[in-house]
């Protein structure tokens, strides 16, 4: 009994404690945690710490604003582009209460797999990366929203792009990730719309090295373009083993290839390949430029990449929305849901019912000279160069 | 089909065959002279590979940028490195545990070589990314018809029979061989006739994982990219290749590393299902084989099973 009294007494004691020294605190911001979750590493790490840095960014940026209501701390988990890792990695910044909302995702088949958790612990999320269509489509998640494109626009203006330029024959290698197959399914489709011929496809696992036994026997089924959904790490390896067995097809990627890290790794082999990407150049976004100086400033190790803008648009939506309805997870979500016609740095964001932004923009790009060049502005386009087999 | 297709898919075929036809060379030998099986073989691969880039870049940073010292260089040192690590292996962790039963050798050199995984992955600079790997080889090539000849496919391919013939000769005309060869086949009687056991055991191992390293450069080499998780596949690969051509035998070794090489082409080419499935392919009839010759295609003389 005697102890018991004692323990209460213990209690109340630092309980006035507290209370007193919360007080002396009072002009001090609340701390609000913020999440971020992307391929920190492994062969995609280099647009994973892109956004991350970005979404660091928009994070350094409020607490250095003098009107903000919050301090806001960013949680950083790395998903390693593998599904499980990414489950694991959603469950540990859903399951922190203290976690009002995140940044998640560049891979899509992470993304998929890691709705149901968010929508299980109530997290809003806002998807700054990956593309596949069902991540806000094939749920009716409240949580989920997402600042970048579906794979389905891009793959519509790659088909006719491609025809428009007089190819005829495609052969198809994707990863077997939903990511792939979702970029064979919709680019197939579109294909047959515009009238180009698919002469075979191959699923191949996501970390395949060997190449050679495909690309052998497209090398006799003799295509005009090669058609990749995948992304980097195995796009420089079907890239580089093509040269190596003298297939002159023209090799044509995805969004999941643009990033510098492709050009890194190609190399030389890099020169006139193209591929699509829903948005516009960073630099040529409404408010690329503040972006650009700001990241700069900041003297961040690795460039932002190709999602960086959007991993940034996507905390900046989360901060401001946390500003206007406070750190409840419940309020977000609701503000979130009905975001309509706000301005942000990669142009205005509307979310449809399935909390999809709408990006009708495609841009279409080439490397040339080493660097990603919009077509239009490419000496490709002005007919100064040729790409492979272009009549 | 066309000749000139069918000589580059024989090519491709041959060059993975080689790969892991040295993989499948060092189970043999661990097996032949202690009947462990060594799990850690694949990993052992990975970090002869990644000391391989290592030196290269120590050379590099060196300024010695002659292609043909900088490969002869990187061999070498990777080699030696990785026999090193091989014999350490076996006196720390396989010899001590000796008369345990098989099982803990395969569990431990299991679990060790998810520790050389994970050492790579997170000591290597950024190594949880792959890494590109020079092009140390003359990389001109011949065009015949369809087929696309390379200088440093070739020389790989020469390079890696001079290796296997130059173990064969090793184990069968040598008092070295003749020692590895009689603790295989009766280590008491070895002992006996005046053999250093373990001596003869820390030597088969240095060599077995030796070649290993032999077959990370090569791979690192071929694909000009290795990563840390490289060895698992090929790890498993090269232990159903030894077991496939008779665990024991050296040349059932090598035809299992070759017949694995060949099944994943005729799954990703021949047959009419989508490329991922080629390993599910290669492994299956590799299970089927089993099923039919339990103790391997070439049997070892006195056959012990698995």
């Amino acid at each position: 009994m005697k102890r018991v009294s004692l323990l209460a007494a213990l209690a109340f004691g630092a309980t006035i404690a507290l209370s007193a020294s919360s007080s002396d605190t009072v002009f001090a911001k609340d701390k609000v945690k913020v999440g971020f979750v992307g391929p920190l590493t492994g062969g995609v790490s280099a647009n994973g710490i892109g956004g991350r840095n970005s979404a660091d960014l928009a994070v350094r940026l409020r607490n250095k604003d003098p009107k903000a209501k919050y301090e806001y701390e960013l949680i950083v988990q790395d998903d390693e582009c593998k599904p499980n890792i990414g489950v694991q990695a959603a469950t540990k910044v859903a399951a922190d209460k203290k976690v009002v909302a995140a940044a998640t995702h560049y891979c899509s088949a992470v993304a998929i797999a890691t709705v149901d958790t968010y929508h299980k612990f109530g997290l809003p999320v806002v998807v700054w990366g990956a593309v596949l269509p069902a991540i806000t489509y094939g749920n009716d998640y409240k949580e989920v929203h997402r600042v970048n494109g579906t794979m389905i626009n891009q793959n519509q203006t790659a088909a006719k792009f491609m025809r428009d330029l007089g190819y005829k024959t495609w052969a198809v290698i994707h990863d077997t990730t939903d990511y792939g197959k979702g970029h064979n399914k919709f680019f197939s489709e579109n294909l047959k719309k515009n009238g180009g011929e698919i002469l075979a496809t191959f699923g191949v696992t996501a970390d395949q090295q060997d190449f050679t036994a495909e690309l052998t026997k497209i090398k006799e089924l003799n295509p005009d373009v090669i058609y990749f959904g995948g992304l980097t790490p195995i796009g420089v390896r079907v890239r580089a083993q093509m040269d190596k067995l003298g297939v002159d097809s023209l090799f044509q990627g995805t969004s999941g290839i643009v990033s510098d890290a492709f050009i890194k790794g190609a190399g030389d082999l890099g020169e006139g390949i193209v591929a699509f990407r829903e948005g516009a150049p960073t630099a040529k976004l409404p408010g690329g430029k503040f972006f650009l100086e700001k990241y700069g400033a900041e003297k961040y190790d690795n460039p932002p990449e190709a999602y960086g803008a959007f991993a940034f648009a996507a905390m900046n939506l989360i901060l401001d929305t946390i500003e206007k309805e406070g750190p409840d997870r419940k309020k977000v979500r609701a503000a979130l849901n009905g975001t309509k016609g706000r301005d942000s740095i990669v142009g205005e964001i509307s979310f449809d019912d399935h909390g999809q932004n709408t990006v009708a923009l495609i841009t279409k790009y080439v490397i040339q000279d080493g660097k990603w060049t919009v077509w239009e502005d490419s000496e490709y386009a002005s007919g100064k160069r040729k790409l492979a087999r272009q009549k | 089909m066309d000749i000139g297709f069918l000589a580059q898919y024989l090519m491709n075929g041959l060059m993975l065959g080689m790969i892991y036809a040295l993989v499948a060379v060092g189970f043999t030998l661990f097996f032949g002279v202690l009947d462990v099986i060594k799990f850690s073989h694949g990993d052992v691969l990975t970090v002869g590979a990644f000391a391989g880039l290592a030196t290269f870049l120590g050379l590099e940073a060196a300024g010695i940028s002659h292609p043909a010292i900088q490969i002869l260089i990187v061999v070498i040192v990777s080699i030696v490195l990785i026999a090193a690590l091989g014999a350490v292996i076996a006196r720390t962790i396989v010899l001590p545990i000796r008369s345990a039963p098989p099982l803990n050798t395969l569990l431990i050199t299991l679990m060790l070589g998810t520790v050389l995984r994970e050492a790579v992955r997170l000591f290597y600079p950024q190594g949880a990314n792959p890494q590109p790997f020079p092009a140390l080889l003359p990389t001109n090539s011949l065009t015949l018809g369809n087929f696309n000849l390379r200088l440093d496919n070739v020389i790989m391919l020469v390079a890696g029979v001079a290796v296997i013939v130059g173990t064969q000769l090793l184990l069968n005309r040598t008092k070295l061989g003749l020692a590895i060869r009689a603790v295989a086949q009766d280590e008491e009687t070895a002992r006996t006739m005046g053999v250093n056991f373990t001596l003869i055991v820390l030597i088969t191992f240095a060599l077995g994982s030796g070649l290993a390293a032999f077959a990370g450069l090569m791979n690192g080499l071929y694909y000009n990219e290795i990563n840390f998780g490289m060895g698992l596949l090929l790890g498993a690969i090269g232990f159903s290749s030894a077991i496939v051509g008779g665990l024991g035998n050296i040349y059932g070794a090598i035809l299992g590393g070759f017949l694995f090489a060949g099944l994943q082409t005729i799954g990703a080419v021949a047959l009419p299902f989508a490329s991922a499935y080629k390993d599910v392919f290669a492994f299956g009839v590799i299970i089927a084989i089993m099923a039919w010759r339990p103790t391997g295609l070439i049997q070892e003389k006195i056959s012990e099973r698995v």
